[in-house]
C-alpha cells in the first residue's frame, strides 16, 4: 500500500513538472508563463519530495523532505513576485489579447512605489527620459 | 525488501526520469528562445526546480539520502539566484 502511494505521488509530481514545462513553452506572455511555472512546479516538487519521504521511511529523510517542501512553499511566491515586479518595470510586453492592465499608472516609475490613485503626471512614455535617475536607489 | 515489489517501482522511476528530461528540454527551449531577460530567468528557475526534483528521484533510485541534501542546497541556490536576477533587472531597468 505504501508502495502504491509513493509511485502514485511520483507520477503525479512528474506530470505536474511536465505540465509546468509545457506551460512555459506554450503560453503567450511572460506573466501567464510564470503563473503556470510557479504553481505547477511547486506542487510537482512537493509531490516528489513526499514520495521520497514515504519511500525512504526514515525520520531524518522525512524531516528534510518536509523542510524542503516548506522552503519551496515559502520561497516560490516570493521569487515569482520579484521577477514579475522587475519584468513589469522593464516593460516586458503583455499578450496582445490582454484585456486590462490594472497596474498601469499606479506605479511611480521613478521610485517604484505603488499607489492607489493614478499618477497622470507620469504617463508611461516619460519613463526613459526621467532626469534624476539615481533617486532613492 | 522482496524483489517482487522492486519491479513496478523501477518502471515508475524510469518513467519519471523520462518525464523530467522532457520537461527540462522544453524549459531549455524557452531559455534559448525567450524574447526577454525575465523569460530566461523564469526558465532557469524552472530548470533548477526540475534538477532538484531529479535529485529527489535519484534518492529513490539509488536509496542514498545524500542526494536529498543536494536537492535542499539547490533549492536554496535557486531562490538566491532568482532574487539576485530580479534585483539586477529592476535596477538595470531603473538606470537606463
Amino acid at each position: 500500500m505504501n508502495d502504491l502511494a509513493h509511485v502514485a505521488l511520483l507520477i503525479v509530481g512528474a506530470s505536474f513538472l511536465l505540465t509546468a514545462a509545457i506551460g512555459v513553452v506554450r503560453m503567450p506572455d511572460l506573466f501567464i508563463r510564470m503563473q503556470t511555472s510557479t504553481k505547477a512546479a511547486t506542487l510537482g516538487i512537493s509531490c516528489i519530495l513526499l514520495a521520497v519521504a514515504l519511500y525512504m521511511n526514515d525520520i531524518g529523510v522525512t524531516v528534510r523532505a518536509l523542510l524542503t517542501i516548506a522552503f519551496f512553499f515559502l520561497t516560490a511566491p516570493v521569487a515569482a513576485h520579484m521577477i514579475a515586479r522587475a519584468a513589469y518595470f522593464v516593460r516586458v510586453p503583455l499578450w496582445k489579447e490582454t484585456i486590462v492592465d490594472e497596474l498601469s499608472g499606479h506605479y511611480d516609475r521613478r521610485t517604484h512605489a505603488l499607489r492607489a490613485e493614478l499618477s497622470e503626471d507620469r504617463p508611461p512614455k516619460d519613463f526613459q527620459s526621467s532626469t534624476n535617475r539615481q533617486a532613492d536607489r | 525488501m522482496n524483489p517482487l515489489s522492486l519491479l513496478p517501482e523501477v518502471g515508475a522511476v524510469d518513467l519519471v526520469f523520462v518525464a523530467l528530461v522532457a520537461a527540462m528540454f522544453l524549459s531549455f527551449l524557452r531559455l534559448v528562445r525567450g524574447p526577454s531577460l525575465p523569460d530566461r530567468v523564469v526558465a532557469l528557475d524552472l530548470i533548477t526546480v526540475q534538477i532538484a526534483a531529479m535529485l529527489a528521484v535519484n534518492t529513490i533510485a539509488t536509496g542514498q539520502s545524500v542526494f536529498l541534501d543536494a536537492a535542499i542546497v539547490l533549492a536554496l541556490i535557486a531562490f538566491l539566484g532568482t532574487v539576485a536576477f530580479a534585483r539586477y533587472l529592476e535596477r538595470r531597468g531603473h538606470d537606463e
